[in-house]
């Protein structure tokens, strides 16, 4: 058919679409480097990079749950709790912990299976009880970082196995491993969401779910799927943060959820579902990274820095609304 | 073999209400078969149940002779029957071609977009929809959407198409692109099943047509040789009366001039629209959907702002596109699209109703309960809403009655002029005469109205009817057309 020949344009537009925030992290870059010497430099960009990775594994998994039309306020509070668990399950009770000494090679699948278990509550309240996800979610917000308080009784596990401190330390290839494994993970994103099945069906969940059953679609299965994979990557985030910290402290991870919401919502991840790429919430959380990196830099007050953040995401989500054309929702 | 699609003595119960109650259907095959019935009436259950989302509690369905297959497994029910239902399955943010093979975009491993959108642009030619297979499907237009849904449904390869009320959103030359297309179907040996309100379409694409009433089956008979009043007083159950043909009254309209609109302008919708309508007069306004009647309409009550141009409400020049001061001014209207601007669902039927006088019903900005509900049970009684009272929140009246407390709403406060957009879309005979009565007597207490409408059986009513075209109003045609002169006009077949 010849009214077909020319589609070209439209598809580099709908590429673009993601990608509204790289001239503000370009801007970011060039500003910056005006501002300070050192912002420039492959030191300090490794430093934003490290310090960005285990939250970006949080945008990550706040990225798929909002495409599939759901909502999770409850990873910011598995990032400390899930590896304060399982931290507790293999030190003895000297260092604070449960004393039943299971083998310190275990605190990693411990603290993964912690936040899948969570993610799986998580889904079976929301899928199967059919809840309200946000409030579901900020209940389970307080109770899980209440699980992490109550056994700690709110102080710091400093004497760590040394298998959780490795991933959040280890430098590979001249990168910090955190970095590589982020990296990855969003490589593993963009695809997943781009070329596979799985992927395509958490748009067309989020889009119109009876549209998606109606497809064949088994909704309940890839949304249990979906909680179950946030929870596990936030866990997975609190054992980088505790590796970069070398030590897990009663508020690790906390008011975490509004920068992540932020870095997904700038990124072009519609609240609505069904809207926004990995790709987009990674230039999300690269802005949020650099801003931080920069007002640290200049010495802007820890005090001050709110604003200035807050600020920053009003500006931003200015932008990508003129450069999206259309109202947000 | 004889029947292509049976559904025999279905029972179907939600809680306590019975959807469906020994109903059944056969359909032969190749033809096009109509379901008719009032809202309630159980046509939605049984697509639901014919197209294997939901399962009959009794009863059995039947495709070609054989049982129909479990509900878990939808591939076997796609190959049986496909569906284009009342509400759209197309999800707006994903590609044509995503849309097309969703959830078989690949069999295993990575998506290849190339070679999906190439199977995307052969469905599209096979079925000849002609739409990019890699434009977004939110950018598309309801006609668009709807032949995607068509070549979606047939791509699995499906002998038997359901289309529950697919000309609802559609205008005239759409619906007949649509009637095109569907006899080119049965001519393949398709067969169909055809949901719709009106009768007309019925007649005119289907030949044979089943009614249900009170989630019961009333008849099946062949569509030709079978009397109009028999079947609108079988929908009904009401034999005798012919609730079909709306007598409208005569009446003189008054000289005052209680709406006018002078110059109007608006890129791309309508020019230089100059409209008044007295009191006591019913203005029709009649186009096709690109002609900019509903636009134009809009714009009268401030939903829109138009470029130029001025709007006056009972003496009283209007802000440009804005609502509350038109309705300060004296006027009631009639929105579009109920869901969207027509009431809120989650508030009681005496709210809905009550919003534009709130302000009257209490002192210092308090609502007084009492004297809302009072005034609602008048307004219930008035339109004959058919509700368990007025606490009972709009989103559970069925569509006739919901789009009667829209009436309430732009009637309550007795406007002198009243606009009404689409009122009787998706609304059964009866529910639909109620409206134009209340259109009729708000004219007799002394309003002026605008009714616009793609139904030429509404535009009836009124005392003349403005055409447009292309954005222009191109004729002012006195009561008294026939629906040919009118269509021809539409059409711009003379200007």
């Amino acid at each position: 058919m010849t009214t077909l020949t020319a589609p070209t344009p439209r598809v580099r537009l709908a590429r673009f679409r993601d990608l509204t925030l790289v001239p503000v992290i370009v801007i970011l870059l060039v500003v910056g480097a005006f501002l300070d010497p050192i912002f420039l430099t492959p030191g300090n960009l490794t430093n934003v990079l490290q310090q960005q990775a285990s939250i970006s594994l949080l945008v990550l998994a706040e990225a798929l749950i909002l495409i599939s039309g759901k909502f999770d306020l409850s990873l910011e509070s598995t990032v400390g709790m899930a590896p304060a668990i399982a931290v507790m399950l293999v030190v003895p009770a000297s260092a604070g912990g449960f004393g039943i000494g299971l083998p310190g090679a275990l605190v990693i699948p411990f603290c993964l299976l912690v936040g899948a278990a969570i993610g799986a509550f998580n889904g079976f309240l929301i899928i199967k009880f059919q809840l309200s996800a946000f409030i579901v979610t900020l209940a389970m917000l307080i109770i899980v970082h209440g699980l992490q308080l109550g056994p700690t009784e709110g102080k710091t596990l400093f004497q760590l196995p040394d298998s959780i401190l490795y991933l959040g330390s280890a430098v590979w290839l001249g990168l910090p491993a955190a970095v590589w494994i982020a990296g990855a993970l969003f490589a593993a994103g963009i695809a997943g969401l781009a070329y596979f099945r799985v992927g395509r069906s958490m748009y067309a969940i989020g889009g119109n779910t009876d549209a998606a059953r109606a497809a064949g679609i088994r909704v309940d299965r890839v949304l249990w799927g979906v909680f179950i994979l946030g929870g596990t990557l936030a866990a997975l985030a609190g054992v980088l943060e505790t590796g970069r910290l070398g030590a897990i402290g009663s508020n690790q991870g906390v008011g975490w959820i509004f920068m992540v919401f932020a870095a997904a919502v700038i990124g072009g991840v519609s609240m609505d579902g069904g809207k926004g790429t990995i790709l987009g919430a990674l230039t999300g959380v690269l802005v949020i990274g650099l801003v931080q990196n920069l007002l640290t830099l200049k010495g802007v007050s820890g005090f001050w820095q709110p604003v200035v953040y807050g600020g920053i995401i009003l500006i931003a989500l200015m932008i990508s609304r003129i450069a999206g054309g259309k109202a947000q929702d | 073999m004889k029947y292509h699609v049976e559904a025999r003595n279905v029972v179907k119960r939600f809680g306590p209400t019975v959807a469906l109650d020994g109903a059944g259907i056969a359909i032969a095959p190749g033809e096009t078969h109509a379901l008719v019935g009032r809202n309630g009436a159980g046509k939605s259950t049984l697509v639901s149940i014919l197209t294997g989302l939901q399962r009959q509690d009794e009863g059995e369905v039947l495709f070609a002779g054989e049982a129909a297959p479990a509900l878990a497994d939808r591939d076997a029910w796609r190959q049986r029957v496909a569906c284009v239902y009342q509400k759209s399955t197309i999800i707006p943010a994903l590609t044509v071609a995503e849309n097309l093979f969703l959830n078989r975009q690949t069999g295993r491993g990575p998506i290849n977009w190339r070679r999906l959108r190439a199977r995307a642009r052969e469905v599209l030619a096979t079925y000849e929809v002609d739409v990019d297979a890699e434009a977004l499907t939110g950018d598309l237009g309801v006609e668009q959407r709807q032949l995607l849904e068509i070549a979606r449904a047939l791509s699995f390869g499906a002998r038997f198409i359901i289309l529950d009320e697919p000309t609802a959103r559609l205008d005239g030359p759409a619906i007949d692109r649509l009637f095109a297309r569907m006899r080119a179907l049965r001519e393949q040996g398709v067969t169909m099943m055809y949901i719709s309100h009106h009768l007309d379409e019925v007649y005119e694409i289907c030949q044979s047509v089943t009614v249900f009433r009170d989630a019961r089956h009333v008849l099946t008979r062949p569509v030709a040789g079978f009397p109009h009043d028999e079947l609108v007083s079988a929908m009904t159950g009401e034999a005798g009366r012919r609730p079909a043909a709306y007598e409208s009254r005569a009446r003189t309209p008054a000289g005052r001039v209680v709406l006018s609109g002078a110059r109007l302008s608006l890129a791309g919708r309508y020019r230089d629209v100059d409209i008044s309508v007295r009191s006591g007069e019913v203005v029709g306004l009649a186009g096709s959907g690109s002609s900019g009647k509903v636009r134009l309409a809009e714009t009268l009550v401030g939903l829109r702002r138009a470029d130029s141009g001025t709007v006056t409400v009972n003496g009283t020049r209007v802000r440009p596109g804005d609502v509350p001061s038109a309705l300060r001014a004296g006027l009631g209207f009639v929105p579009e699209d109920r869901h969207h601007e027509g009431f809120v669902p989650l508030l009681s039927v005496a709210e809905n109703a009550t919003i534009p006088i709130a302000h009257k019903l209490g002192r210092f900005g308090t609502v007084s309960p009492a004297r809302r509900r009072a005034r609602a049970l008048r307004m219930i009684e008035d339109l004959h809403i058919k509700t368990e009272g007025p606490e009972q929140p709009v989103g559970d009246l069925s569509g006739g009655n919901a789009q009667k407390v829209v009436f309430a709403r732009a009637l309550v406060d007795d406007p002198s002029a009243l606009v009404v957009i689409n009122p009787t879309a998706g609304v059964d005979v009866r529910a639909r005469q109620a409206l134009l009565g209340a259109v009729e007597e708000a004219v007799e207490r002394g309003a002026g109205a605008v009714l616009v409408s793609d139904e030429l059986d509404d535009l009836r009513i009124c005392d003349r009817v403005l055409v447009m075209f292309h954005g222009r109003v191109v004729r002012d045609v006195p009561r008294g057309w026939t629906d040919h002169e009118l269509v021809a006009v539409m059409e711009g077949i003379r200007q």
